[in-house]
């Protein structure tokens, strides 16, 4: 779908069709409440002209008058209010249903696109952008409709109470947005320069108060305070225009807003002692009822034009999320895909070939036969592609061309869940979701017993400082684990595999931020787990990988050698030279 | 808000000038009724004429005009004063945020650090700006009407009274109410935004679990709470208007009929009670600019409160007297460290000495205190007891940045900074030579990564170094430390990114270095530290060993488990 502006406005209109209703009924009330208000003033100037001297006022008309008002009073509040009221409900139906859609689609999306969007962009879309264009959308309906409604309707009544003097407001009132307008236009580039510079700023602060123990180490306090007072006189200065010429939009408004109510005072009050033959009944009261709509009438267009600008970025912020939702998803599993129940653990790599882009090839006519229950290590220079293995076993990616085939079946025809559930993986970047420390163990095995669950922390060696926590079990874990330490965050994530316990194993840096005492404890955990369980092992520490069946040896996406370590260590080749540096000086 | 007044100090002038014009803008509109008044009774009712009428109109343009030089003034100095005042206010916050010690950063935390700087700072900026141009204003039309009214009629005076006292416990009733359910349903959109992120930073595990629909499930109700909350709040605020509307119409009203009654006795005039309704029509809009004002300067409050608390904090480190000891190069005598108030000691009585040019290791479990050891030589925290001797001078004494200047530290991240590789290496020696930099390059094995970059030393590292790999920039950071030429080179388990062969290099140039450095290595595995000459052995923040390789094999159980965990008995 396009994400022009054009395209992006009518996809806001279909998203609002299905409150046809309810902006069917904001209309109505907005056109009861913009009518309401504009009568007031007629009834009161037509009460002042009912108290023009002392001795004979007509008491019971000004009464008659006062119920009128009081009864339009009661009724146009009871719209305001209502307007508002189906207005939130608009809004705030229309983005969560927003949310709800991208956030649904975000699980959709293939990994490839996360990975390569910083999750910032995406969160900000999520959250940020539609909350801007809720704003835009209340604003819009809020003061759009009124105002427009208030602007046409203050003109038909001036008009009909007496148009020489309507003629007066309509001419002179255009000034007052051309000068707003102006304002806007010379202020933009000016905004749009404070926010530059403050973006520099930002990111400044932000990269040396985000190490400033590394600015301290080197003593760079200085540089730094020199740096940031350049950057900060520029943002001082550019600030300053902004603000003010910004600021000047109210009081030039306002000006022209005297203007025009000086213009009325005179011509109604020239009109009124000249006694010129006017071709419309004129009085004090009418006067005082223009006056009141002179006042009136600038205001609804400075909110038109703020409510233009807030729509146009709105519509922009919209753009921003329709794209996240747009994203085309995975393709779903085919309706004929075999769901994988209990494998026994047969992987098979044919003729694999895979890259992240393009351009750049990774792993090429890659060829690999693993039987049920081996236990296969792979090792590695950084970047060699032990971790893309990982991507492709998991089906995070899929390959280029060539077969993956778990018993026999090509995991292109395997539904992703029951592909997913037979592997059990530990990340080296473990991650906890934000709930207690019960409901991160559990979330391979939700129906798991407290016996259970307690067993498995006891086999990864996270009973005892589970423990140690606040709640035990139940403590909470902040966002990003930040009560824990990386050691016995990766712990946990071990604990989950435990308990679940799943017929194939992934273990990539499994232990590496567990010290070693505590991961040769778990060893023996580890090894109970992986017998009879096909396992994928990436370590940097030769010692875990030395009892595997087989060793790959990955260089540049291929495998430069294969066997055991035994047989690996005999052919004195790159593992030899790998395994021997350990020893080096 | 009292404290940070005297950034002001500066721009006294101009916030004395901004509310003074505010308020001779608002006396000229507060003479427009009254003119008004006067056009309708003398000028139409009395007859005073055409060039009355005129003459009066002219006086409400020259109104107008004056009010608008008045208010551009304000404006002005507003913003000057508000602006002005914000950059001395970052100007100190940074240098102050510079000055804290390391506990005191790990108190604070970055971001807590970052939106003191930067959202707090904007929030006071334009909190500031708003006080100088209403908080005059606003109160002096409200009142200045009230006092009119009063002039012209006692009566409708009270009136004005009683309508103003309704419309502020309307007006701030609702506020009361609502801002503490704005903040519940900003609680929600929090969670909200967690969940969305989590769903992204845990993208891989959640999938491996196969938890994608729970997750939308959790979402769908975080959302769902959170448009309950905002209709919740969103229905209370919509009341203000069509409250605040009938107030003042009521109001309008009953102003009418006493001025009808005034009228009919001759006490008041056809004009006057048109004047009394313009100056009611007044009120309103202001009174709502007040309540906002009032938002925004709670905001400032806040943010100000926040702020003070940094500004009044000092290093937490502490300097001694400068007595000199004799002895050996570097002494830890009793040291224990503390952060904060743990209940336990992060170093607990440590004790050792290092001959100049040694290279001591330093092992340990996680939490055992190892970079809370290093850390204490170049004065980065305090010890709670005991003493750090460089040269026979303990290490409060020399003067950080001296100190620091002789020190040159590779942190456990590795953190690289926006600029050319040239710009960072010269972090370590301002007026590095290339030829300085590119043998510290070499040193720390770090050739390749600047000869692969086209413009090699001129090449532009991106903020944080993302354009090069974790092990490219830990190399980088070991130059950058080696630029320096420091006496005692401290590296934090920096070499956990190398590979064995590329940490076996760097150790074995470090040994070549010609002005001999003093080592120290932080280190997980034995084979980095093997060849130290000097290993302590730390466990829970004491120390549990100290010698070479091979007498700790002998002595001590953690360094023999942690040697043969890492290592097959028959490999050692």
């Amino acid at each position: 779908m396009s994400t022009s502006r054009k395209g992006v406005f009518k996809r806001v209109l279909k998203q609002l069709s299905n409150y046809k209703l309810s902006v069917a009924a904001t209309i109505f009330f907005a056109l009861v409440t913009v009518a309401g208000t504009l009568s007031i003033p007629v009834f009161f100037g037509q009460i002042v002209d009912l108290i023009v001297d002392g001795g004979g006022i007509n008491f019971s008309a000004v009464f008659q008058k006062f119920i009128i008002i009081a009864a339009i009073i009661a009724v146009t509040c009871i719209a305001q209010w209502l307007m508002s009221e189906i207005n939130n409900r608009i809004t705030y139906n229309v983005i969560k249903d927003i949310r709800e859609e991208a956030f649904g689609h975000i699980q959709r999306l293939p990994l490839k696109f996360i990975d390569s969007h910083p999750y910032g962009d995406i969160v900000g879309r999520v959250i940020a952008d539609v909350d801007q264009f809720a704003d835009g959308l209340l604003m819009g309906f809020t003061q759009l409709f009124t105002g427009v409604l208030t602007i046409l309707g203050t003109l038909v009544i001036m008009l009909v109470i007496n148009w020489i003097i309507a003629l007066v407001v309509v001419v002179i009132t255009p000034l007052s947005l051309f000068v707003a307008k102006f304002i806007a236009s010379r202020t933009y580039n000016m905004f749009k320069k404070t926010s530059e510079v403050r973006g520099e700023q930002t990111a400044f602060i932000d990269e040396m108060i985000g190490n400033l123990k590394v600015v301290q180490a080197f003593s760079h306090e200085d540089e730094n305070l020199e740096k940031f007072d350049e950057i900060n006189s520029r943002l001082t200065k550019a600030s300053l225009k902004s603000i003010f010429f910004s600021s000047l939009v109210n009081p030039s408004t306002r000006f022209i807003n005297a203007v025009v109510y000086a213009m009325v005072a005179l011509a109604g009050a020239l009109m009124l002692v000249l006694n010129v033959p006017l071709p419309i009944a004129f009085s004090v009261g009418i006067l005082t009822s223009l006056l009141s709509y002179a006042n009136q009438y600038t205001k609804p267009f400075n909110e038109i034009s703020g409510v233009v600008t807030e729509l146009q970025n709105a519509l922009a912020c919209a753009g921003r999320i329709y794209e996240v939702i747009d994203e085309p998803a995975e393709a779903p599993d085919g309706p004929d895909a075999t769901v994988l129940d209990k494998a026994e653990g047969n992987v098979k790599f044919e003729k694999v070939n895979f890259s992240y882009t393009a351009d750049k090839k990774l792993i090429e006519n890659f060829n690999l036969t693993v039987k049920a229950g081996q236990r296969i290590a792979i090792v590695g220079p950084t970047g060699c592609g032990k971790t893309t293995l990982i991507n492709l076993l998991m089906r995070f990616y899929d390959p280029v061309s060539g077969v993956i085939a778990v018993d026999g079946n090509d995991i292109l025809n395997v539904t992703r869940k029951s592909l997913r559930s037979n592997y059990g993986m530990v990340l080296q970047d473990t991650w906890l979701k934000n709930g207690t420390v019960r409901q991160n163990i559990l979330i391979g095995k939700p129906d798991a017993t407290d016996g259970e669950m307690i067993e498995a922390a006891k086999a990864s060696h996270s009973h005892n400082f589970i423990m140690q926590l606040p709640n035990g079990y139940d403590t909470v874990i902040a966002e990003d684990g930040g009560n824990l330490s990386q050691g016995q965050k990766q712990l946990l994530c071990i604990t989950r595999i435990m308990l679940a316990l799943p017929p194939m194993l992934i273990l990539d840096e499994a232990t590496s931020s567990i010290d070693t005492r505590t991961e040769r404890r778990i060893q023996d955990a580890f090894a109970k787990l992986m017998s009879g369980r096909t396992s994928f092992i990436v370590a940097h520490r030769l010692s875990t990988i030395q009892e595997a069946d087989l060793i790959l040896v990955m260089n540049n996406g291929e495998i430069i050698e294969q066997g055991t370590h035994k047989a690996l260590l005999e052919k004195h080749g790159f593992y030899y030279n790998l395994y021997n540096s350990q020893f080096a000086i | 808000m009292g404290k940070l007044l005297k950034y002001l100090k500066n721009y006294r002038l101009q916030a004395v000038l901004a509310p003074l014009f505010k308020l001779l803008e608002a006396c000229f509109e507060l003479f427009v009724p009254i003119i008004v008044a006067a056009i309708i009774d003398t000028g139409v009712k009395e007859g005073a004429g055409v060039s009355y009428i005129v003459y009066a109109c002219l006086i409400l343009l020259a109104l107008g005009v004056v009010g608008l030089i008045a208010a551009v003034a304000a404006q002005y100095f507003a913003a000057r004063a508000a602006v002005g005042f914000s950059q001395e206010l970052r100007h100190d916050l940074f240098s102050r945020l510079q000055s804290l010690s390391y506990s005191q950063i790990d108190a604070l935390g970055t971001p807590k650090m970052i939106t003191r700087m930067t959202s707090d700072v904007n929030q006071i900026q334009s909190g500031v700006n708003l006080v100088l141009r209403l908080f005059m204003r606003s109160p002096f039309i409200v009142f200045g009407a009230m006092i009119m009214a009063f002039i012209i009629d006692v009566y409708a005076g009270a009136v004005f009274a009683i309508s103003i006292a309704v419309l502020c416990v309307i007006v701030f009733g609702i506020m009361l109410v609502s801002i503490p359910l704005y903040k519940k349903s900003q609680g929600k959109l929090d969670s909200v935004t967690v969940t969305t992120r989590e769903t992204l930073t845990g993208a891989r595990v959640l999938r491996a679990f196969c938890k994608e629909n729970e997750e939308i499930k959790e979402f769908n109700s975080r959302n769902d709470s959170l448009k309950k909350s905002q209709l919740f709040v969103g229905r209370i605020s919509a009341l203000m208007n069509p409250l605040t509307y009938a107030v003042i119409n009521v109001a309008i009203i009953i102003l009418f009929y006493v001025g009808a009654v005034r009228v009919e006795y001759g006490i008041l005039t056809q004009g006057m009670v048109v004047a009394l309704y313009n100056y009611m029509s007044q009120i309103l809009v202001e009174l709502i600019k007040l309540a906002n004002l009032i938002i925004t300067v709670t905001k400032s409050f806040a943010s100000a409160g926040r702020i003070a608390e940094i500004l009044e904090m000092r290093s937490s480190l502490k300097a001694g007297g400068a007595e000199r000891e004799d002895g050996e190069y570097i002494r830890f005598e009793n040291v224990c460290a503390n952060y904060g108030d743990a209940a336990v000691n992060a170093l607990d009585n440590i004790n050792f000495t290092v001959q100049r040019g040694q290279t001591v290791g330093i092992i340990g479990g996680t939490g055992a205190g190892k970079t809370t050891l290093v850390n204490l030589i170049p004065h980065f925290y305090d010890v709670c007891s005991g003493k750090i001797l460089i040269g026979g001078v303990n290490v409060n004494s020399i003067g950080d940045e001296a100190l620091r200047g002789r020190c040159g530290v590779v942190p456990q991240r590795a953190v690289l900074f926006e600029g050319t590789i040239r710009q960072n290496m010269q972090w370590g020696k301002a007026d590095a030579t290339d030829e300085e930099i590119l043998s510290a390059i070499e040193t720390a094995q770090a050739a390749d990564v600047v000869a692969s970059k086209d413009l090699g030393l001129d090449e532009m590292v991106e903020q944080g170094g993302k354009n090069f790999s974790g092990g490219q920039r830990q190399r980088l950071t070991i130059a950058r430390a080696l630029v320096k030429k420091p006496e005692i080179l401290i590296l934090d388990d920096s070499a956990s990114a190398l590979d064995y062969a590329t940490d076996a290099k760097l150790r074995s140039a470090l040994k070549r270095l010609d002005y001999n450095p003093t080592v120290f290595i932080v280190s997980q595995r034995t084979s980095s530290i093997r060849h130290a000459d000097k290993i302590i052995v730390l466990d829970g923040g004491k120390m549990v060993g100290i010698g070479t390789h091979d007498e700790l094999l002998n002595t001590c159980d953690l360094y023999r488990e942690i040697h043969y965990s890492q290592f097959a008995k028959e490999g050692a």
